[in-house]
């Protein structure tokens, strides 16, 4: 196990901790740069859905992670930035400047449902984004002057500067170059006051306030932050889904965002990022294991004889088939992770990463939650 | 009115759970699907007399409410509000597949005794609405003799004011909360059926009718239940009144708006008390 010695405070705020930290993350840097030329163009796009969910795991990372308020409408965000993004795009912005009006008018609708929001706590401002994102949505489809409606919105792959990104590989480094510029930003202001202020307000208002921290400046910046960080993943989600349609940005998307920082891990990046892991590869995994199950189980039991095994694969393989079955798969999975570890992905992680460090001297317990009793949040 | 009526009954689930247990119940509304399911699978398939069907419909899912807080809910208890609304939300997204594994995606329509209609005065009154207006007065007047004038309604009454006190007076307080479930479960199941008629009953019946009687449960201030059933019918009207008069598109926003607005001027809701935490 290393200690690392402290003797300054910018060594307590710095970016990576150590050299270790820096080989290790190099090393992802190179591995992240090179897969693309190794894979198959199919995984390609598929990893290219982690950088998207990414960016859209840090922005809500930082509003429920980190501030503490809790967003169901965050789909709404992504869809302003989508159409914002293809409608500047078709009215022939350049595409810088499209991201950056996409970016600006997210923020500025962050800003809006944020100012209602310094009044409202827990469950009731849950509710409020709720309602927020069912009548954005409902004006995605009537608006249709701007969105087209029902009719949806084609969206090309992006031109920037005359450079056309048209290919997945090409997107791919288009994505990871906006999830490395969001993470940075974003782990840049967490180690600022910003960021001290925004974990002060999650774990306690009142003392918050009473250190001087302005619950109205932080939390509606918190919001026109996490808003137009979500932006930014709508322009890049209209290239990638290609045709916009309003029902795309539904309340579903939002509870997916959710489970994407829950299952993470909340309060860390790190958590963003393995959530979109999760969140991004599970429907490609159930698809390859619908096709594949009944098959290796057929096999299997024409190589051993055991012939129950294969209607049993092939009970799994229509099971997995039926229309809803993933939503399902994802809430069993929520469950679980709520039951189980409650720290997520990223919790199970530093676990495991202790028990290695502090090999024949890891204890259980360390991690052991105290005994809680239920703590009223109806008084705030 | 009706429908209003619907999420009165739906938003009084939430209340009832919320002002018992603090936690907020997202999956109300798949309970609501799971009992309109049930009680077809009462009525068409082993064809069981309707009164029959509804009352084994709000036993089974009453019953299924207490063992999911016996069970799931309980383990949860003192982690942060957020937590426990994302295990409800995944309790129904797994709700919501298991209905369309089981009974399919195809849309049922449950028979039921109220077929006729009643003309007074010109207005003509489908019976099918007065089941639901009725059945709604009849479930509030049950629950409200229960909780004031029964030994056991008055202990469930204590332990969501003061846990800690109602402990130390003797109250079961755990086996409390599997009754709260219960009967929230139990109301939802017995929404669903007496929607049933007007909606038919599909595997995402619920979730609408949720979102919106969440909308009801804050419009009256979460944590009252006459607020709960009075936010209900004002939805219910509003919602009416919306898709009557204005144009297309605001019959599904225009509740919304109205949650928008009063949780922006009055964010306890009409009849909410809402106190700040005393350092």
């Amino acid at each position: 196990m290393r200690f690392p010695f402290k003797t300054s405070y910018n060594q307590d705020i710095r970016l990576f901790r150590d050299r270790v930290d820096v080989f290790w993350y190099g090393l992802l840097a190179v591995a992240v740069l090179v897969l693309p030329l190794l894979m198959d163009e199919y995984y390609v796009g598929e990893s290219t859905w982690v950088f998207i969910y990414g960016i859209c795991g840090v922005s809500l990372m930082v509003l429920v992670g980190y501030t503490g308020l809790v967003s169901l409408g965050h789909a709404a965000f992504l869809g302003i930035g989508a159409y914002a993004h293809a409608f500047f795009i078709m009215h022939g912005a350049p595409w810088v400047v499209a991201v950056g009006l996409a970016v600006a008018i997210t923020t500025a609708c962050g800003l809006i449902v944020g100012l209602p929001a310094l009044r409202m706590t827990g469950i009731y401002l849950a509710i409020a984004t709720l309602a927020f994102s069912v009548i954005i949505q409902e004006v995605f489809s009537r608006w249709e002057s701007v969105t087209h409606g029902f009719a949806g919105m084609k969206v090309d792959r992006p031109v920037i500067f005359g450079v056309a990104f048209a290919d997945d590989r090409s997107f791919y480094y288009l994505c990871l170059f906006f999830l490395v510029i969001v993470l940075w930003l974003t782990r840049n202001l967490l180690r600022a006051p910003t960021g001290r202020a925004w974990i002060a307000i999650r774990d306690s208002e009142i003392a918050a306030q009473s250190m001087g921290v302005n619950l109205a400046i932080y939390k509606s910046m918190a919001f026109a932050y996490s808003a137009g960080v979500m932006g930014l993943a709508g322009a890049l989600f209209a290239h990638k889904i290609a045709f916009l349609a309003p029902d795309i940005f539904n309340i579903l998307l939002s509870i997916q965002f959710l489970l994407l920082v829950i299952v993470g891990g909340l309060g860390s990046l790190h958590g963003a990022l393995f959530g979109a892991v999760f969140v991004a590869l599970l429907p490609p995994l159930i698809a390859i294991l619908r096709d594949s199950i009944p098959d290796s189980m057929a096999e299997f039991a024409a190589a051993t004889g055991i012939t129950p095994v294969a209607s049993v694969g092939a009970a799994v393989g229509a099971f997995l088939a039926k229309p809803g079955v993933e939503a399902g798969i994802f809430g069993l999975i929520l469950v679980l992770v709520i039951l189980l570890e409650p720290l997520g992905m990223y919790g199970r992680w530093l676990k495991i990463k202790l028990f290695f460090s502090t090999f024949p001297m890891y204890k259980a317990s360390t991690f052991k939650r105290q005994k809680s009793y239920m703590r009223s949040e109806r008084l705030r | 009115m009706a429908v209003g009526c619907i999420y009165g009954l739906v938003a009084l689930g939430f209340v009832l759970i919320y002002k018992a247990t603090e936690l907020v119940n997202f999956a109300q509304g798949d309970l609501l699907t799971l009992g309109a399911f049930v009680c077809y699978m009462a009525v068409v398939w082993w064809g069981l007399d309707y009164w029959v069907g509804f009352v084994i419909a709000v036993v089974v899912i009453g019953a299924f409410g207490a063992l999911l807080d016996r069970v799931v809910l309980r383990q949860v208890i003192g982690q942060p509000q957020f937590a426990v609304v994302m295990l409800t939300i995944g309790l129904g997204a797994m709700f919501r597949t298991f209905a369309s594994v089981t009974w399919g995606s195809e849309i049922y329509t449950l028979p039921t005794p109220f077929g006729g209609v009643w003309t007074i005065g010109g207005v003509t009154l489908s019976h099918q609405y007065l089941s639901i207006i009725a059945g709604t007065l009849v479930l509030c007047g049950v629950l409200y003799a229960f909780f004031n004038h029964t030994r056991l309604g008055v202990a469930m009454q204590a332990t969501s004011q003061n846990q800690l006190a109602a402990y130390y007076m003797g109250i079961p307080v755990k086996l409390i909360f599997s009754l709260i479930w219960a009967i929230s479960a139990g109301v939802a199941a017995a929404a669903g059926i007496l929607l049933a008629p007007v909606t038919l009953i599909d595997t995402n019946m619920g979730l609408a009718v949720a979102l919106k009687a969440f909308a009801a449960a804050v419009l009256g201030g979460f944590g009252s239940i006459p607020g709960a059933l009075f936010g209900g019918i004002i939805i219910g009207l509003i919602e009416l009144y919306a898709g009557a008069t204005l144009p297309e598109g605001f019959k599904d926003t225009a509740p919304y708006i109205v949650l928008l607005l009063m949780l922006i001027v009055r964010p306890q809701g009409l009849f909410g008390t809402l106190t700040r935490k005393k350092v």
